[in-house]
């Protein structure tokens, strides 16, 4: 369709800025603005501007969903599965509806297609839920529902699940059913065998057995990577309120437009119908991206009650039942000339999402580096676990691990500089040139060969890339509504999940308007607005700055239009800046911004604009989602020091070197890198969802024993940016939060490496496993 | 979490006779009456109480809050040196107490390193000696266990990286206080006043209980007794002390492994006095007697320091995933032998 639009030929900036700009002409559509200049050329773009919202969440002002009360509110509470696996012989409700003040009790397990009797597959599993008229009334009520539990046997381990013997948490096709871990590589026709599913080959190429033939050096090695959980400041939480005309809901979510759809197709309500706000969010990482099980009972609560419903996760429920990073067990063979040319790379992983599928490794071993034969086998393996879903970087941040160890083994062997072996395989030029900064700002020349320092305390360096791709929302709009007053109104139901959009929103119309950050009223995480993108997939600000921009600039035109009425002139001659309008050839012609709207006919006019395709086009979509590019980077470089005798590795520093197109507020990217580093080094030394094998429960369901880095464990962190113009969009900025968490736990592996000449090839690396690694401590390994 | 009633003591003597239970035989109980529970319990800082009522372990009919009471605040000093430290006395006062820091430095370090500044703030010494480990089979209602009185310890066959190395067979706890490590080593006595009004003084050493005399309490608390206060006798002039500690954060954790050493050494330098003791290895903390009587009337170098790590790790009986605290201790022990040798007093004053 959009090929029939009319279209004009404009020369965008291209490059790195710090190298020197070229240009490149594209084709853009007619409606859209003309190319926005370099950053140093910019008053807003580009600058560091304070967040919109910071004042609201340092005084507590700020509403989240746990702070929205409505009149007659009812408080769920979900009965949860005990057991890891179970059939679900007798549940027996009535005890508790009948309880004084419980309005609403229903049954959340689904019984399976063949009317058997329903099967539990995860302790934590919600089994039944229920609405009261306070929190403790409804923890009463669930302790009245009687239900009769036949134990089955469940295994929670990614070994025992691959055992011939073991408990098959799927009998028949009904994994089908299972949530998709939204990985990836997920593809749903792939074979099942006892608990293991795949193998996904997607990116697979050449013959592995002539690559392997051609090799003159070969290393190989096995990685093990944890299950991590998103650990959100605010825990999953809605507030549902089901009335006549349709449905009400503010949810902590990551999409509310997205969230809307769901549930209109869910409840088979017309979208116009339903209504889901998000205020201020306090973070998703991608466990807020669904409407999800609980999401759901608190709308079939409400509509069953005739009430608003809240329903808040506790901690322990957070930690069990709301997603979490899949597991992963590499297997990594990679094969090279003397020159470092790849000649093959082999990948097998076995990885487990719980009772999802969709537990890949990512496209880092198919992606990242040239190689003409490679072979990439991903298994999903079943346990009685509860789900996983998309966790930032998903797969990729599991996969870095396994393959920039490899790489860097590879480039030990062959006597080469990691860097220097780099140079070799990998074909970005922006990777080259971030791998180049790094070393300077690290100090590279300062490496030392593995093990050098003298002395219990070994200090070393490492190094390792990412991959990620530039994301797209095509369905993603905004409007732009300018008052006769003079005041300007942005409005989306793309929501600020803490990224900061809100801030960049009003950077992006202010820029185009010749007004402040300030003057623009920013109005989002509502679908009552033109929808907006999810805040995952790192694709927010590509998607929705566009759509912003060109709806500030229609505005524009339309403004210029009414003021070159009056004056008599062309409104081509007219331009704004610092809040005046005047004309270019002659400025003291001039009128301020409210003399200006004061003009308008009526007392409102607005522009809506929608995502249009990247100028140069889309390498791949797929529904409303559309890649730009796949190989969006950033290479990271740590230090470390390891205490040989206690195993304790404390992370010094970190120089995170990153690229996301246009930046448009540097201040939040670095510090959207800078919590993408902190949870790599927790997800490097801490954070571990211990599962007990014998009864299937976690057992550190709290943020104690559930070790996330605090203040003292944190690094020193510098974040360098690149300001890299492809001329792709009206905005021309990319994403940052999943590229800024991916690279982080290897560089932080290869440093121990560097640091003590032994790799450590499991995460986290606990003291534990270091002084095992080192052969510290008699008796098999950890 | 249930609701429950509020009291507030005006006497240690009020609080005595008003608690009915030890919080360890009201977490005995409640596997039977999970939510109607009869017990009147006492609370200080409330820093573990509120944990234990959160996550279903113990339901009291009432808190007893003791943490106003004046008479259980504060260090003061008797004319002989000794020490007298109430039992409200906060982990952070401890810490920051110049003089602490001079005569007791090992104590005034562990307690500047366990847990974080804001429950530093809150945790009273009493309620930290007393507070439940951290099992956490334990901490979790779904595991009936030994210690709450069920018929199975799910540490042995299942996860027990942070499970003790001594003195483990039957339950495998270790014990969670931080200070408590310090203070065994100063050879420490706690005050205890009963409900029938009397006053007892304990060595911290017989407080303890292990396993094995009995699975349910980690100590001789009767029900209804307040500690009011810990006792340290005066310490020699040439006594030096230390506390080292491992753990896998830097706050807001529990140790790994850790170690007090209090020396006493002549001109010679030679070691007329030691005592070690172990943290985070034991259900209690361990004393690690083999290398005490190594380092008796040594003088103290690597070598002794490095037997010494070797010594402490006498009769260690590690579990299937915990084994890797021997080195740490054997390391933490070496280094905090020497470090006590050769540094003042107070190496780590802020
Ligand atoms: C994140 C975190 C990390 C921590 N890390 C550490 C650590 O590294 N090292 C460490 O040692 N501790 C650590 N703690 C534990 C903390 O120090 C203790 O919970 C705290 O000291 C308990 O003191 P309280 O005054 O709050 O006791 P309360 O919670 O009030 O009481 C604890 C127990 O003692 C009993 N009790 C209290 N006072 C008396 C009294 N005077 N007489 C009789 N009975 C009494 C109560 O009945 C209760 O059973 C940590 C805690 C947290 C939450
Ligand atoms: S170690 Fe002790 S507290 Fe832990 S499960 Fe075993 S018996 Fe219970």
């Amino acid at each position: 369709m959009e090929d029939e639009l009319p279209r004009r030929r404009e020369k965008f900036p291209f490059g790195l800025a710090h190298l020197g700009l070229d240009e490149v002409e594209r084709e853009i559509p007619a409606d859209e603005p003309p190319p926005l200049a370099p950053n140093a050329e910019l008053t807003q773009i580009g600058k560091d501007i304070r967040r919109w919202d910071a004042r609201n969440k340092v005084t507590g002002a700020a509403l989240y969903t746990v702070d929205v009360h409505l009149p007659g509110m009812l408080h769920a509470a979900v009965l949860r599965s005990p057991l890891p696996h179970a059939r679900i012989r007798s549940l027996d409700l009535s005890p508790a509806a009948a309880l004084p003040g419980v309005h609403a009790v229903l049954t959340v397990v689904e019984p399976p297609a063949d009317g058997a009797s329903m099967v539990l597959r995860y302790v934590g599993q919600p089994v039944a839920a229920l609405a009261a008229d306070t929190p403790a009334l409804a923890e009463a009520a669930l302790r009245l529902i009687r239900v009769e539990y036949e134990p089955l046997p469940f295994v929670v381990d990614l070994d025992g699940a691959r055992r011939a013997d073991a408990p098959i948490v799927y009998p028949d096709s009904e994994w089908q059913k299972s949530p998709s871990a939204g990985l990836p590589a997920a593809a749903s026709d792939l074979p099942i065998t006892g608990n293991i599913r795949g193998p996904e080959s997607k990116g697979s190429r050449g013959d592995i057995g002539a690559g392997f033939a051609a090799a003159e050096i070969v290393v190989d090695g096995t990685y093990d990577t944890q299950v991590q959980t998103h650990c959100c400041l605010e825990p999953h939480a809605i507030v549902a309120a089901w009335h006549e005309d349709g449905l009400d809901v503010w949810m902590s979510t990551q999409f509310t437009a997205g969230v809307r759809a769901q549930l209109a197709r869910h409840f088979q309500l017309p979208l116009s119908r339903v209504r889901v706000r998000a205020e201020a969010v306090g973070g998703g990482f991608g466990s807020k991206s669904q409407i999800g099980v609980y999401g759901r009972t608190a709308v079939a609560l409400s509509r069953l009650a005739k009430a608003p419903v809240r329903l808040v996760h506790r901690r322990d429920e957070e930690q069990m039942d709301s997603g979490n990073r899949s597991s992963s067990e590499q297997h990594l063979r990679i094969g090279a000339r003397r020159d470092g040319t790849l000649t093959a790379i082999s990948l097998h992983s076995y990885g487990s999402a719980g009772i999802a599928f969709g537990a890949g490794v990512g496209n880092m071993v198919t992606a990242l580096y040239r190689c003409p034969h490679v072979e990439s086998r991903q298994y999903d393996v079943f346990t009685h676990a509860g789900p996983a879903c998309a966790m930032r970087g998903p797969g990729n941040t599991q996969g870095a691990f396994a393959l920039e160890q490899g790489i860097d083994e590879l480039a030990e062997k062959l006597a080469m500089d990691p860097l220097a072996l780099r140079d070799v395989i990998d074909p970005s030029p922006v990777r080259r040139e971030e791998r180049r900064m790094g070393a300077e700002s690290i100090g590279w020349t300062r490496c030392q060969p593995p093990g050098a320092d003298q002395g219990p305390v070994k200090r070393g360096m490492g190094m390792a890339q990412s991959l990620w791709s530039a994301n797209v929302q095509t369905n993603a709009a905004c409007e732009l509504r300018l008052w006769r007053d003079g005041r300007v109104e942005v409005l989306s139901s793309v929501q600020d999940i803490g990224t900061g959009v809100g801030t960049v929103l009003a950077q992006v119309v202010a820029e185009e308007l010749g007004l402040q950050p300030e003057d623009i009223q920013v109005r989002i995480g509502d679908t009552e607005f033109p929808s907006g993108p999810p805040s995952y997939g790192s694709r927010t600000t590509a998607s929705i700055t566009p759509p912003a921009r060109t709806a500030a600039w229609q505005i524009k035109e339309a403004l210029f239009r009414s003021v070159a009425s009056a004056w008599q002139v062309d409104p081509q001659r007219l331009t704004v800046q610092d809040g005046w309008i005047h004309l270019r050839d002659a400025p003291q012609q001039r009128i301020s911004w409210q003399e200006a709207t004061a003009t308008l006919r009526t007392d409102r006019i607005s522009a809506v604009a929608g995502r249009s395709d990247d100028y140069a086009g889309f390498r791949s979509r797929s529904g409303d989602a559309a890649m730009a590019l796949n190989d969006l980077g950033g290479v990271q470089f740590a230090e470390v020091a390891v205490d040989t005798e206690t195993g304790v590795i404390r992370v010094e520093r970190v120089v995170a070197v990153q690229d996301c197109g246009r930046p448009i507020n540097p201040l939040q990217i670095e510090s959207q890198v800078q919590g993408g580093v902190l949870m790599g080094v927790s997800y490097a030394l801490l954070e571990e969802r211990i599962l007990d094998i014998h009864t299937g429960w976690m057992l550190n369901p709290n943020l104690v024993d559930y070790k996330l880095t605090g203040a003292w464990d944190t690094p020193q962190i510098e974040v360098i940016l690149l300001e890299n113009y492809q001329g792709f969009s009206a905005t021309d900025a990319y994403g940052i939060a999943e590229p800024a968490n991916i690279a982080t736990a290897a560089a932080i592996a290869n440093a121990v490496y560097n640091a003590i000449g032994v790799r450590m090839r499991s995460l986290p690396m606990t003291p534990a496993k270091v002084l095992h690694a080192l052969g510290a401590v008699s008796g098999g390994p950890h | 979490m249930e609701a429950f009633q509020w009291q507030q003591a005006r006497s240690p003597a009020e609080a005595a006779a008003l608690v009915t239970q030890t919080t360890a035989e009201a977490m005995l109980t409640l596997h039977d009456t999970p939510i109607a529970q009869q017990a009147i319990l006492v609370k200080a800082g409330g820093v573990d109480m509120l944990d234990l009522m959160k996550e279903g372990l113990v339901n009291p009919l009432r808190l007893v809050d003791v943490s106003r009471l004046a008479e259980l605040q504060g260090i003061s000093r008797g004319s002989d040196g000794s020490l007298r430290i109430g039992a409200l006395t906060t982990l952070a006062q401890i810490a920051a107490d110049t003089g602490l820091r001079q005569s007791h430095a090992a104590l005034a370090q562990a307690a500047a390193m366990a847990a974080s500044p804001q429950i530093r703030n809150r945790a009273t010494l009493g309620g930290n000696l007393l507070q439940r480990p951290r099992c956490w089979y334990l901490r979790s209602a779904a595991h009936h266990c030994l210690r709450k009185g069920g018929g199975h310890c799910f540490a042995f066959a299942g996860d027990n990286r942070y499970h003790a190395v001594f003195a483990n067979h039957g339950c495998a706890i270790v014990h969670p206080s931080t200070p408590a490590t310090a203070l065994l080593a100063f050879h420490a006595q706690v005050e205890l006043l009963h409900p029938q009004g009397q006053r007892r003084q304990v060595p911290l050493e017989d407080f303890f209980v292990l396993p094995e005399a009995d699975m349910h309490r980690e100590n001789i608390l009767a029900a209804g007794e307040i500690l009011t206060a810990v006792w340290l006798p005066p310490q020699i002039q040439t006594n030096r002390s230390i506390y080292f500690q491992v753990a896998e954060r830097e706050a807001f954790d529990w140790p790994l492994a850790a170690v007090a050493v209090v020396m006493d050494l002549d001109a010679a330098g030679l070691c007329q006095e030691a005592s070690i003791v172990l943290g985070a290895a034991a259900p209690a903390p361990w004393r690690a007697r083999q290398a005490e009587a190594l380092l008796r009337g040594a003088a103290i170098h690597g070598e002794t320091a490095e037997a010494a790590g070797e010594a402490a790790l006498a009769g260690a009986t590690p579990l299937a995933q915990n084994a890797y605290k021997l080195p740490l201790l054997a390391a933490l022990v070496r280094r905090a032998v020497l470090a006590a040798a050769a540094l003042p007093q107070d190496p780590r004053a802020p």
